[in-house]
């Protein structure tokens, strides 16, 4: 867990006194509408159907128990008893009375968590592995920069009213969990053939209503100049980033523009004016972020010990649940847990009050008081002993976030949609219930292997449809939800938009059409463990689209 | 449904009413002739451009007591009862189409 210091909590508590005062002169009549709205959206408070969305950062993905049980009692508190887990490591929540949003603030605040430039045109909560400082496979723990940026990009005046808003993740592993290269700023640490380890840089990628894949314009990037790096680019955009026209305002339409070269070489005009300068990072205070985050005191143990095996043996349904939900560790004799929010007819993402006490309680017993959130609206108890599992498992059973389905066909990542969002033209939560209805069977889950479902309510694409191996896109015709399906989208290193399958299809229709899509790869796949993924790439779209559309 | 925010030209094609968020809660409210109400049959039905617009200045004067005030259809049923002309009217005025996840029994 990363400690904060006084100074962070001196901010946080000051932002809930102003947001408070704010909030008194509004209902007051003191400021408009106009003149408050700014304000709420720098406070991630959104007006949407029913209500205001009040959406919380989670930096870096990672919650303390404590944490979480501070977000189960502003659900239970202030909302209906639930929060929603986001794409972006954020969690919403959707009743909250604009009266009461200051006490929940400042409820929020006495942990740590807060509202701050989750909305409006500046620099978003920054994302990463939700693995960082556990994977087997990272380079190293990706938060410390996610950390080093965050302190350096929060209310930093230059960059609080950007062009539009900018999403930058990071990753330190080869195998990209965070979805870096659909995002402005996308970093992955990697090391050199000189054996340094510094970023690669991709800007430009995003998703929304113009998809674009990120470009690396900058191979290598020295750890000490991250942050003058990342200053530059978003100097580059401030200054030369579309302020006419919001659907043209994100960097990736600069980047797409300009060309990736054209703006690399403007990004490093800019960079080699400040580089080498204050910004560049002193060696101590890298050391003093990387204290602060505390790893807990493991102990030594075996992997693969006698408790684990003698319960993978007895009892096929905790076989299951370790083989689909359980990852490896970097340290012997612990494991990573993933805690799928993504029950049969469940609404993706969402977790209750109650559910979330007793992952707090179970993170402080089985993963060392830590739990983290992943973009894939799943949760992760990030250090858990392997003699534990079967204790553990049995107490997520209990409370409904043990289904063995994750990164399976019904681990569907969802955006709100119609049914809470202003933005939105169609549902999307439904249609994900009525997929994981259609696709409960869990045997033929497993044979179908990694499948990715992504469904965003809107072209804004918060369900990130066009990465999704199948993506499911509403869209809205003479007043009718209807839904465009995409296949072979990919949000890893990988990084590649799927491609349109055929004409929309009606709200009715879409599970039908899944179905076909999934028998159709059975069907087209040269052999049982050619993934999804693999087939689309193998024989492209054009078989699936003959028969997901001859069909009825 | 083409969000309201998109909202720019006043057409009106059937009937419409005025509806908001409610300042201090957000909850989804109708214009009356004078002030708001949560129950949309006895919200004033305009079936002009000009009264809606009427209306709806109305409705943007009371920044006060709602938010983001806009034209939404509705329709008429049998019995005379106003029932919302679209889908996402329809789920403004009774709530998310699915069952919220507390029902779940967790």
């Amino acid at each position: 867990m990363y400690v904060y210091d006084e100074l962070d909590r001196i901010l946080v508590g000051e932002r809930v006194t102003e947001f408070r005062d704010q909030v008194k002169r509004r209902i007051s009549g003191e400021l408009t509408e106009d003149e408050f709205k700014p304000l709420r959206l720098m406070n991630g408070v959104y007006l949407q159907l029913h209500a205001y969305m009040l959406r919380i950062a989670i930096p870096y993905g990672t919650l303390s128990a404590d944490q979480m049980r501070t977000l189960a009692r502003v659900a239970r508190m202030y909302d209906r008893g639930y929060g929603h887990f986001t794409t972006r490591q954020n969690i919403q929540f959707n009743w909250i009375k604009l009266e009461e949003l200051p006490d929940a603030m400042a409820l929020l605040a006495s942990a740590g968590l807060h509202g701050m430039q989750t909305s409006g045109n500046c620099v978003r909560n920054i994302t990463t592995d939700q693995w960082a400082g556990v994977a087997p496979d990272e380079i190293e723990d990706a938060r410390v920069w996610a950390e080093i940026l965050r302190q350096h990009l929060t209310l930093h005046p230059e960059f609080s009213f950007l062009p539009r808003k900018f999403k930058i993740a990071l990753t330190a592993a080869p195998h990209d969990r965070a979805a870096t290269k659909v995002h402005d700023i996308g970093l992955r640490l990697l090391r050199n053939d000189a054996g340094e380890v510094g970023f690669e840089v991709t800007v430009g990628g995003g998703l929304g209503r113009t998809p674009f894949i990120g470009k690396m314009i900058k191979p290598f990037l020295a750890k000490r100049d991250i942050v003058s790096y990342v200053e530059a680019v978003m100097r580059a955009y401030n200054q030369s980033g579309r302020r006419d026209n919001i659907y043209k305002a994100r960097i990736k339409i600069l980047v797409h523009d300009l060309g990736p070269e054209a703006f690399g070489k403007e990004v490093e005009a800019e960079w080699q004016a400040i580089k080498d300068g204050p910004l560049t990072l002193d060696p101590a205070i890298i050391a003093d972020v990387a204290a602060r985050f505390k790893y807990p005191d493991y102990r030594r143990l075996n992997d693969d010990p006698s408790e684990l095996a003698h319960a993978r043996a007895s009892d096929p349904r905790f076989e299951r649940w370790f083989k689909n939900s359980v990852s490896r560790h970097k340290v012997p004799g612990y494991a990573i847990v993933t805690l799928s929010l993504k029950p049969e007819g469940g609404p993706p993402g969402d977790a209750t009050a109650a559910q979330m006490d007793r992952i707090a309680d179970l993170a402080e017993r089985y993963s060392f008081a830590e739990i983290r959130v992943g973009h894939d609206q799943n949760l992760v108890l990030p250090h858990v002993a392997q003699r534990d599992l079967p204790a553990l498992w049995r107490a997520l059973d209990g409370i409904g976030v043990a289904t063995p389905n994750v990164g399976l066909v019904s681990d569907i990542i969802a955006c709100p949609g119609l049914d809470y969002c202003s933005l939105a033209n169609a549902r999307a939560i439904p249609v994900a219930q009525e997929l994981t209805r259609r696709f409960r069977d869990l045997g033929l889950a497993q044979e179908l292997g990694r499948l990715h479902i992504n469904i965003s309510g809107c072209i804004n694409a918060c369900g990130h449809h066009h990465v999704g191996h199948i993506g499911i896109l509403g869209v809205e015709k003479n007043g009718e939800e209807f839904y465009q399906l995409t296949i072979g989208g990919r949000a890893d290193e990988q990084a590649r938009l799927g491609d349109l399958l055929g004409p929309a299809v009606r709200y009715h229709e879409v599970a039908d059409k899944v179905e076909d899509i999934v028998a159709a790869y059975l069907e087209l796949r040269s052999r049982p463990d050619e993934t999804f993924l693999a087939t689309v790439e193998r024989i492209g779209v054009e078989p699936f689209k003959e028969r997901v559309y001859a069909v009825g | 449904m083409t969000s309201p925010l998109e909202q720019k030209k006043l057409k009106i094609t059937g009937p419409v009413v005025i509806t908001a968020n409610r300042l201090g809660d957000g909850a989804v409210i109708y214009r009356r002739a004078e002030g708001w109400t949560t129950d949309i049959n006895i919200a004033a039905v305009a079936t002009t451009a000009a009264t809606a617009s009427e209306l709806l200045s109305a409705a943007h004067a009371d920044d006060l007591n709602a938010v983001g005030a806009y034209v939404a259809p509705v329709a008429r049923n049998p019995d005379g009862t106003l029932r919302p002309g679209n889908l996402r009217e329809y789920i403004r005025l009774t709530g998310p189409s699915i069952d919220l996840p507390v029902t779940f029994g967790i």
